[in-house]
């Protein structure tokens, strides 16, 4: 059964769950401590690796330094800022991310319900067509991706061109003529199941009295999908895309493995770019400037994305 | 309702379920077809692999998996399960004690510090990557499993509290309470009492945990060259694809994602819960 019920503690909480609050100040504040506590290691080490790194990044963007030069590094001011934001290919790679991510998001999403409302009607062999579907979420994406380019996309000896000659398609380069298009059609692979699982369990929690009493009282499988399903479904459809799209604004893998963020651009996006800066340039300088610049496109998405994930897991048990 | 008018709408209904269920197949195995064809090719000989057309039947053969890890992958396999488990362990030495200071024994704050631990999870690389690069650099950590064990735990650590969290919310108020009213100490009360309760939940964190570490990509490739490098490393020295070794390919490719395929598909209730970090039981 699906139930979204992760809620933040309300003071209730807080005050039921808590030892009874003794009198005196040095008390109260001795059982705040102890509480905190247990939180500490986990908190110090997130600090550790994420926040303080951070701040480096904020001060080596800064800096004038290549670790493949000999000198030592020295205060460069804004100038690899300036060098990034000139040169296009941040443009560029900005544009590549959002293509990717909002097209993957969107397609998936939609097949993802599709195949969801389809896995949950009365069919044969339910539970085997469900763990069939999850393989491609599974399977170890830089695998997945040398094998789409090499045995099934390939111009030669690509399977689906070999399925696709009977309508005249045989001879597509698909990976060299549509590089994002081959892009996101590997990424909507990997990130339907994904979505259909999510889907698919808010399905299987809707109550079906509902659909019942609606089907008596003669409402369409049309109107009962638009008015009853579709807004019951709407929170796990938005937390299947919020959690996707965080993760393929970060891919990185499936371009790696299939066009090295090639032909020329056509597949660079920020990840790719920042690792080409910073692990084939080794410009510490220039790759942390892109870091700062990534960071703070990320934050102006993820203030919108955490409010709607903040709804999302309010949303009580609906039944 | 008389037998004669039942009969054709019970005919109908089966039909419609026919229908369905065929196309529900039909899509189902288009979806797993890559997989599977995957698997197909690591049991061709080199020849079939790559032949044009290519190749639907033929008599399967072990020789590529066999070579495969008889030869120079074992090691990537072993680095793999090293940076997974050490990661995994971590993720739960650490998220334990702090799930239960944000769900049994609240601090104040609780909701703050729930987020901002998911927004480290889902803050880019680049905020942290190169500082992490040069001082692993530094301390010569780079082409070290250690260096990717601290790392996986980082990338791991925001989901494992959040699941972890979501399932003490769920224990009986009144356990814990018991325990609480016979005087004992916040230790014991996670030691003897939360933890043998949450075992589905350790093992929903054990599985994303298994899921993200083993199949990460982006640190292994940059901060591992030879000695620690994971089993998608293997992988990428068949990239080059001059077309010679697709069997081979296939064969590392369907061993390097056995574990993970595995594991999944026999803890499917799991796999929704913790992907959604709780929020989707």
């Amino acid at each position: 059964m699906a139930r979204m019920t992760i809620r933040p503690p309300t003071d209730a909480a807080l005050a039921s769950g808590g030892v009874r609050v003794r009198p005196g100040a040095s008390a109260a504040r001795w059982d705040s401590w102890l509480r905190r506590l247990p939180l500490l290691p986990a908190l110090i080490y997130v600090i550790l690796v994420t926040q303080i790194p951070f701040v480096l990044t904020l001060f080596y963007s800064l800096q004038d330094w290549n670790l493949l030069r000999p000198e030592p590094a020295r205060f460069a001011g804004l100038q690899n800022y300036t060098a990034v934001m000139s040169d296009p290919s941040i443009r560029i790679a900005i544009w590549n991310t959002i293509v990717l991510t909002v097209c993957a998001v969107a397609i998936s999403v939609v097949f993802g319900i599709g195949i969801a409302l389809l896995l949950n009607r009365e069919i044969f062999g339910k539970g085997l067509l469900r763990t069939l579907m999850i393989g491609p979420f599974l399977v170890m994406p830089t695998a997945a991706a040398l094998m789409w380019k090499d045995t099934l996309l390939n111009p030669l000896t690509g399977l689906v061109n070999y399925v696709l000659k009977p309508i005249g398609l045989g001879n597509m380069d698909w990976i060299n003529q549509f590089p994002m298009a081959s892009i996101v059609g590997i990424e909507v692979w990997r990130w339907t199941p994904f979505m259909m699982l999510i889907v698919l369990a808010g399905l299987q929690s809707q109550n079906q009295e509902v659909l019942e009493a609606a089907r008596v009282d003669g409402a369409r499988p049309a109107q009962m999908f638009r008015y009853i399903t579709l807004p019951f479904i709407r929170p796990f459809v938005e937390l299947g895309a919020l959690l996707g799209s965080l993760f393929i604004v970060q891919s990185f893998d499936v371009i790696f493995m299939t066009t090295q963020g090639g032909p020329g651009q056509a597949t660079t996006n920020l990840p790719f770019l920042l690792y080409l800066v910073a692990f084939q340039g080794f410009d510490i300088g220039k790759a942390s400037a892109i870091g700062v610049i990534a960071v703070i496109l990320t934050m102006i998405v993820a203030t919108f994305a955490l409010r709607t994930l903040f709804t999302i897991f309010h949303v009580e048990a609906r039944r | 309702m008389s037998v004669v008018a039942a009969r054709p709408r019970s005919r109908g209904l089966l039909l419609s379920k026919v229908g369905w269920s065929a196309l529900a197949w039909l899509i189902s195995i288009a979806f797993f077809f890559p997989v599977l064809w995957m698997a197909l090719e690591g049991l061709k000989t080199e020849p079939q692999a790559a032949s044009i057309p290519p190749t639907i039947l033929f008599v399967p053969t072990l020789a590529q998996f066999s070579e495969v890890l008889s030869r120079d992958f074992p090691p990537y396999l072993i680095n793999s399960a090293m940076a997974t488990f050490g990661s995994t362990l971590l993720v739960l030495i650490l998220g334990l004690p702090a799930a239960y200071a944000l769900s049994i024994r609240p601090v104040k704050r609780s909701r703050d510090v729930l987020f901002f631990l998911i927004s480290t999870r889902f803050l880019p690389f680049a905020a942290s990557l190169v500082p992490l690069y040069i001082l692993a650099r530094n301390l010569h950590l780079l082409d070290n499993i250690f260096a990717l064990v601290i790392i996986y735990t980082t990338i791991n650590l925001p989901l494992g509290i959040w699941l972890l969290r979501s399932f003490m919310l769920e224990l009986p108020h009144e356990l814990v309470e018991a325990a609480r009213v016979d005087g004992a100490s916040m230790r014991h009360e996670l030691i003897r009492i939360v933890l043998p309760l949450i075992t589905p939940g350790i093992a929903a964190t054990s599985l994303i945990c298994l899921i993200f570490a083993w199949n990460e990509f982006f640190y292994a490739v940059n901060f591992t060259s030879s000695v620690a490098a994971t089993s998608p490393i293997f992988l990428v020295g068949f990239i080059s694809g001059r077309g010679l070794f697709y069997a081979k390919l296939a064969a590392a490719a369907t061993l390097a994602s056995l574990p993970v395929l595995l594991a999944g598909w026999f803890a499917q209730k799991q796999l929704i819960r913790g992907l959604t970090m709780g929020a989707v039981k």
